[in-house]
């Protein structure tokens, strides 16, 4: 394939030069001092480790240029051994650098293809081989035994089964239900609407018996915010204006998109940013997605007050809150 | 005259010999031959940082606590006192602030890892653009493949360990990339997670996977990495006296076990000196994993920055059919991308093999200028990673510089597109540029920068002949031809050539079809004549 064209005259390797080393005792002399003066350096870091894990108590600080405020029992340790073990390889380095041999030798390469004789023997070989056992002959045998293999290499998949318990219908499940109170999360107290004022934003859990125990598996698809805005500005259907209750409209809190809380509220332009990957939500159209990956608003919870004038859920979440899924339904 | 030295040497040398036949085949590995290169040390460092990772690892399994069991924090970190937590993310603080030496370890373990990922890189980078994965060192190069892929994975599970704020958000990330995987994929997060997220299981079952599964997978594919390039011996670079058939460099004993046995302990010594001076992963700062807590700014290491940036730039795409929901802003930036990524780059040698229709060993590298095409192709990748990697940074950026989110976003989702090709095309031509410049140094010499005016008053610039060693390098690699179109026959038309052929052909021509031709001797010789 090549258009062989040959490469100009190859003059062999270069001259070897000798280092100052090779020559002058004087500079090997001085090479020598140099690798003991490495290795010595290499002991006092140790030295400075021992020290240090010793006597440096665990909680002073020191303040270093550039590095701020530094914890000094870990500078000092860290220092000794990063030093200690720095100037070990220094000094083999700038010994094999300075004084072993450096005059580069040739080593021959052979190909890595088997010789033809030895492939040849080889085949034949394994040929007589099976032919010994007479492979080719016990078709029962062989497929008896790919079956059992093939079978028995199923096994570890059924003895994982019990990693996990099936989905079921947990994904499409939250604790809101009708009448379930809003409560702040954290201080799990309930919320009036006159707690919240027009441009507040409240980050909410429903109310359970026990808060003190609450999963986080719940409070990942629990998690809800809400958000106070004047009524006029909440652009919704009908049915969506009914969820909201004297301009507070309610969100699932875990992001449409990859479930990381969508925490980050701007008040002037009422927009919803989730800090992972920046999915932005328009709080009056119902957290409509303005920009970024996400491709469905954050679902809205219908709220309203109870009879002793606190916020409740006034119905569960009508579609599953968090990322998306496989059988998810819309 | 034998000193007591030797005697006792010789005894322990014996006894070994006589059970193991050892003194044949040691003496000829003291013998090996290295070939030297600042390079070649890239791999190395990789080597190295994973001994240090596995030492510095043994060292915080003896006090952390893989559980993710809920308790009350009540220690010597005052601002967390009373703050609910995972057992994983308290033993992870008792480490930090309790256990002498704790922080330290830490720090080493996290700066090695990002160390381990940076020098596989680096080392991958070299491999592609020298060519040094051609045959045989193919399926090395797989290997290699396989090792950046766990690489990236143990480092991902590793950093998720302490159950803190920063990385609970990245396991849940993980989480919605398997439950958004068609048909299986709610089944899969379901297993793993052992129920809903996040559940009380993970942490214990990655840590199994973070400190057995995966290190033994490593260890056994970093001794087969290391057998071959034994057994193949390593590849050197082209130069006066190296051929295909020789390896020239510096014994193993003593100078190359030296200078690696040194160079461990520098890259050891630095990374305790990291530890030291630079403060890495604070978990104490972000505070413990809540579903419902996040901060601003929040970014993965960096190796799984272009992953996160890809996922950042995707369209917000989802298919809703029959019931059903594929989520493509997961899917194409979370795993089809990346899977056609890695399995392209685990084929690659394979690929440019089949196009250039090259069968034979090679031992020499290319200098990537020589090689225009696959050159191209690594520069291509690369812009494709870095534009991704920037855009998963995009919100500290913005804030940093001034910028709309938006903008960036924007900025990145045209740059992913634009630029890649047109790295393509700039690093083609500038290798092209550059041969022709080889081609220029040998035929006219090098510019000496001395102007000389001529009786008749012309200037000319002098050159000066290059060396012959020089000569020799520059002209040294093979240019090999595209493969060649079928003959077209009498009638003037070409035989039908299949789908396969054809692709074959136009690759080949793509790898191929543009070189500069390098100078042989008799242009050399023709122009001297003409000189002198």
């Amino acid at each position: 394939m090549s258009n062989q064209l040959e490469p100009l005259a190859d003059p062999g390797l270069p001259h070897h030069v000798h280092r100052k080393a090779d020559t002058d005792p004087k500079a090997e002399k001085r090479a020598e001092r140099q690798v003991s003066i490495l290795f010595l350096l290499s002991t006092a870091g140790t030295l400075l480790f021992i020290y240090s894990f010793i006597w440096i108590p665990t909680d002073l600080f020191v303040f270093l240029p550039l590095f701020g405020n530094i914890n000094a029992h870990n500078l000092g340790i860290g220092a000794g051994l990063g030093f200690a073990l720095f100037f070990i390889g220094a000094g083999a380095v700038h010994w094999a650098k300075t004084l072993m041999p450096d005059e580069e030798v040739i080593a021959q390469r052979h190909e890595m293809r088997s010789s033809d004789e030895d492939r040849a023997s080889f085949v034949a070989t394994v040929k007589a081989e099976a032919g010994k056992v007479q492979l080719g002959r016990r078709s029962m045998i062989k497929r008896s035994l790919g079956l059992a293999l093939g079978l028995v290499g199923l096994s570890p998949i059924i003895l994982l089964r019990d990693l996990g318990p099936l989905p079921e219908q947990r994904l499409l499940k939250t604790t809101w239900d009708t009448g379930v109170r809003i409560v702040t999360d954290p201080g799990n107290r309930p919320i009036r609407p006159e707690d919240l004022e027009v441009g507040a934003i409240a980050h909410v859990l429903p109310q359970i018996d026990d808060p003190e125990h609450r999963k986080l598996s719940d409070i990942a698809k629990d998690a809800a915010i809400l958000i106070r805005v004047r009524p006029a500005e909440l652009k919704l259907s009908e049915e969506r204006m009914s969820w909201t209750h004297e301009g507070i409209i309610a969100f699932s809190k875990i992001c449409s998109h990859m479930g990381c809380p969508v925490a980050l509220y701007e008040q002037q332009t009422k927009h919803l940013l989730c800090p992972c990957h920046q999915s932005t939500f328009d709080v009056p159209t119902g957290a409509k997605v303005i920009f970024g990956p996400a491709a469905r608003p954050l679902p809205q919870l219908a709220i309203t007050v109870d009879g002793e004038g606190y916020l409740v859920a006034a119905a569960p979440f009508n579609e599953p809150v968090g990322p998306s899924f496989w059988e998810r339904n819309i | 005259m034998i000193t007591r030295r030797e005697k006792i040497a010789g005894g322990a040398a014996n006894f070994i010999d006589e059970r193991t036949g050892a003194a044949k085949w040691v003496k000829k590995s003291l013998q090996k031959v290295f070939p030297d290169h600042w390079s070649f040390m890239l791999g190395e460092i990789a080597l190295y940082s994973f001994i240090i990772l596995l030492l510095s690892g043994t060292f915080l399994t003896f006090w952390f606590v893989p559980s993710q069991e809920e308790l009350v924090y009540n220690g010597s970190y005052l601002p967390l006192n009373g703050v609910k937590m995972s057992a994983a993310y308290e033993s992870t603080l008792n480490i930090s602030f309790d256990v002498r030496g704790g922080l330290l370890m830490r720090q080493v373990h996290h700066w090695a890892a990002l160390l381990f990922l940076a020098a596989m890189v680096a080392h991958l980078m070299r491999v592609f653009f020298t060519g040094a994965f051609r045959k045989p060192r193919e399926l090395n190069w797989i290997f290699g493949v396989a090792l950046l892929t766990l690489g990236i994975v143990e480092g991902f599970l590793g950093y998720s360990l302490p159950d803190d704020l920063l990385s609970g958000t990245g396991i849940r990330i993980a989480e919605a990339i398997i439950q958004a995987i068609p048909v299986i994929g709610t089944y899969l997060a379901f297993f793993a997670f052992g129920g809903d997220f996040p559940g009380e299981l993970f942490i214990p079952r990655i840590y199994t996977v973070h400190v057995l599964l995966l290190p033994g997978i490593f260890l056994a594919l970093i001794t087969v990495h290391l057998m071959l390039v034994w057994y193949q011996k390593h590849t050197q670079y082209p130069g006066a006296g190296r051929t295909e058939k020789n390896v020239v460099g510096y014994p193993l004993l003593p100078v190359y076990m030296a200078k690696a046995g040194g160079f461990f302990f520098i890259v050891f010594g630095v990374t305790v000196l990291l530890g030291a001076f630079a403060s890495i992963n604070p978990i104490w700062i972000f505070g413990p994993y809540t579903p419902t807590q996040i901060s601003a700014g929040s970014q993965p290491d960096w190796y799984m920055g272009w992953l996160d940036g890809l996922v950042r730039m995707a369209p917000p795409l989802e298919t809703y059919l029959f019931g059903y929901t594929i989520s493509w802003n997961i899917l194409i930036p979370g795993l089809i991308v990346p899977g056609i990524i890695f399995t392209g780059m685990a084929l690659y040698p394979f690929i440019e093999a089949w196009a250039t229709g090259d069968k034979r060993e090679h031992h020499l590298l290319d200098r990537p200028r020589n090689a225009p095409t696959r050159t191209a192709i690594g520069a291509m990748s690369l812009t494709f990673m870095i534009v991704s990697l920037i855009n998963g940074g995009n919100d500290l950026i913005a804030t940093h510089f001034g910028l709309s989110i938006n903008q960036i976003m924007w900025g990145t989702r045209i740059s992913i597109i634009v630029l890649p090709p047109l790295a393509y095309v700039i690093t083609k031509r500038v290798c092209l540029s550059l041969q022709r410049y080889d081609r220029e140094l040998v035929l006219h010499g090098r510019e000496t920068g001395r102007l000389v005016m001529l009786p008749h008053g012309e200037y000319i610039e002098v050159h000066e002949p290059i060396s012959p060693e020089q000569a020799h390098l520059l002209t040294q690699h093979q240019q090999a031809l595209p493969l060649d179109a079928p003959a077209i026959d009498a009638n003037g038309v070409a035989p039908r050539a299949g789908i396969k052929a054809k692709v074959r052909r136009r690759l080949s021509k793509a790898m191929l079809g543009e070189q500069i031709a390098k100078p042989t001797a008799e242009d050399v010789k023709a122009l001297e004549g003409g000189h002198h």
